[in-house]
């Protein structure tokens, strides 16, 4: 693989990198493939209901994922997503418990908002503060894990029928969950326009090299900011997510933060920033639910299956980190 | 603070000499918010003058261990790492410890605890020191692993019966002389000793060296890896002990008794002065750190705060000193 990379005209000196980085992804989804085939092997009668379920516990997993990639492509890390998932969560569900079904819309539009809102207050506490943005957002953790139980002290509120079907039944055919399409379509409406805009050029810049970039011009304040309020959005559809596929509100964060992080380390996203885009940790969020899946299949305890997820994770990331090595000698 | 600059001083304006000073004694500062938090304390609940030593022993007895993980993350951090491990070993280590207790006797008891809470660190340490893979992602798997491991370890030992050894006991919630909390016999010089390494020894110096400059380190011939591996062994080692002085605190082991240490942990770190990218810090001001997260929890409880605000309290408070601490030394 590095020998067309050294064979590239010297005017592009990023393709063998970008090459590299799709073959990440690539093999990503040819692992999500053989997993899916794996699965279909050993449960026979595994089926579109089955894949409908899928699809719904993966899908806060997945903008959980979103929401801390693109933050960590601008170089940051939002230890407070969980948080702020379990936040915008219990505002929606304590919200349509009042609004009705047509009110619901407006609940929708304010806690994306609110999602927008709040993650551009960790970008700024992170920027004026000064303070590394995995400390300022452990701390925020506290504060919007608080906030939430300030909400709704117990489990509770609902969410109306229209807003529950976008994640419920399938679309056209049996085979495409709606919460898959779901999911794509959000994706997609955010992320595409993002990556061609100039903003979404800044994130690489400013994660990749903060000195070159400030040289080049690059607002890294703004940038940084953007990047966290476009994780919140993210964190909020996260949280609307939940309502989505639960119905309730939970005022206690769930396992979204840390979770994020390893499907998106696992996505081929570089904890150093500036490199990775949303394909691969979307498929990453939904190999490590497969094997999950497969362990229980296969009748081993859950107990078990942490282990050997753990075990997975630490694998990918040691032979990503073995390829890392080589390509920097090569 | 062993790499500063010397002889610039007398040049230097008030305001950058109080800077110098507070960035390279942090302790000083936050001794001073300690004072101040103590002080808030007791105008809010006078009943602690009463019983000082009673409620002293308490902040101490709980602080110690938080103390003792937070120098797992003290040390890893100037090294430019973190270990999100250390509340799994430590809970593995105390669980382990009590159910082995019963069939092997006390000290073989708590021997194969540590040695285990050393291979994890060991397993750790491969990972950051010879593959390279982000600490913060090794450690954070590493506990995932363990903790299933340990799950089905106490599956497997249900029935065995457990009791945290009695001289563990007696080490984290006993007094001597009905006014010393014997946990300091353990602590103090455990304390002295991380001080020792980080500012006499050789190793000390290149754990800062790496932290603050990893090629600079290297060519100057530090082996890397070698110093990670032990790095994050020593860590293990460390949340080992702590978990099994928690354990003695709390006269009970349970699989989840250190979950709730792992974030102050990282912040009794930070508060005190160690930069989570490496290179400076020191384990004196993490001690100062973690008592003065453990006053501020006892003076939220005593205020009959509610849970919710107590924890966005505790979260701004964190944030508050962090960001004040940025500000006082920062050169620009």
């Amino acid at each position: 693989m590095s020998a067309p990379a050294v064979a590239a005209p010297a005017a592009r000196p990023g393709i063998g990198r970008t090459i590299a980085r799709n073959q990440w992804v690539v093999g990503l989804y040819l692992l999500l493939a053989a997993l899916l085939a794996f699965t279909f092997l050993i449960k026979p009668g595994y089926g579109p209901a089955d894949i409908e379920s899928l699809a719904i516990s993966v899908l806060p997993i997945v903008f959980a994922a979103a929401a801390q990639a693109v933050i960590v492509i601008a170089g940051g890390i939002d230890l407070s997503i969980g948080s702020l998932m379990a936040l915008t969560n219990v505002v929606a569900a304590a919200l349509m418990a009042q609004s009705g079904e047509v009110g619901a819309v407006g609940v929708v539009l304010l806690v994306l908002i609110l999602g927008t809102l709040l993650g551009a207050v960790n970008g700024i506490l992170v920027v004026v503060s000064r303070v590394p943005d995995i400390v300022v957002t452990l701390a925020m953790s506290f504060v919007w894990a608080g906030a939430a139980l300030l909400v709704l002290g117990s489990p509770g509120g609902s969410a109306a029928a229209w807003f529950m079907a976008l994640a419920d039944g399938t679309f056209l055919i049996e085979w495409l969950p709606r919460a898959f399409v779901t999911m794509v379509v959000v994706l997609a409406v955010i992320w595409i326009p993002l990556r061609r805009s100039r903003l979404g050029l800044s994130l690489y810049a400013v994660g990749s090299d903060r000195v070159a970039a400030l040289r080049s011009g690059v607002p890294i304040g703004r940038t940084k900011i953007a990047a966290y309020a476009i994780g919140g959005l993210l964190a909020g559809i996260g949280g609307l997510s939940l309502s989505m596929s639960t119905g309730i509100g939970l005022p206690v964060p769930g396992p979204y933060t840390l979770g994020g992080v390893a499907a998106i380390v696992l996505g081929g996203v570089s904890l150093a920033g500036g490199r990775g885009g949303l394909m691969g940790p979307v498929a990453a969020a939904f190999i490590l639910a497969l094997i999950r899946l497969d362990l229980v299949f296969l009748g081993v305890t859950s107990d078990y299956s942490q282990v050997i997820q753990g075990v997975v994770l630490v694998l990918v990331v040691m032979i990503g980190g073995l390829v890392e090595l080589r390509r920097r000698r090569a | 603070m062993s790499a500063a600059p010397a002889g610039t001083t007398e040049q230097l304006p008030a305001s950058a000499r109080v800077r110098r000073l507070f960035r390279e004694q942090p302790v000083v500062p936050l001794l001073g918010l300690l004072a101040i938090l103590v002080a808030i304390l007791l105008t809010v609940q006078p009943g602690i003058l009463n019983r000082p030593l009673g409620w002293a022993n308490g902040i101490v007895y709980f602080a110690v261990p938080l103390a003792i993980l937070a120098a797992c993350q003290t040390l890893t951090m100037l090294t430019g790492g973190i270990d999100l491990s250390v509340a799994t070993i430590a809970s593995m280590t105390a669980y382990v410890m009590a159910t082995q207790a019963p069939s092997q006797g006390d000290p073989a008891a708590i021997l194969i605890a540590l040695a285990l809470a050393a291979g994890v660190g060991l397993i750790n340490g491969i990972g950051i020191g010879i593959f390279r893979v982000q600490p913060l992602i090794m450690t954070l798997a590493t506990g995932l692993v363990a903790l299933g491991g340990a799950n089905v370890y106490q599956k497997l030992v249900l029935t065995a019966g457990s009791r945290v050894p009695e001289p563990v006991a007696v080490l984290g919630s006993g007094t001597t002389f009905g006014v010393i909390p014997n946990t300091l016999f353990l602590f103090i010089p455990l304390a002295l000793a991380i001080m020792i390494l980080l500012k006499r020894t050789g190793y000390g110096r290149m754990l800062y060296a790496v932290g603050d400059n990893p090629v600079a380190a290297r060519l100057a011939g530090v082996r890397i890896p070698q110093v990670l591996i032990l790095l994050y062994v020593l860590s293990g080692l460390l949340a080992g002990i702590g978990g099994i002085v928690l354990a003695g605190a709390a006269k009970t082991a349970t699989l989840n008794a250190a979950d709730a240490y792992l974030l102050p942990s990282v912040a009794a770190a930070v508060i005190g002065g160690t930069s989570i990218f490496g290179g400076r810090g020191g384990y004196a001001g993490t001690i100062v750190g973690a008592l003065i997260l453990r006053v501020l929890l006892g003076l939220l409880g005593a205020m009959n705060t509610p849970e919710p605000i107590r924890q966005i309290v505790y979260g701004a408070i964190i944030l508050g000193v962090a960001a004040a601490y940025a500000r006082v030394t920062d050169d620009g």
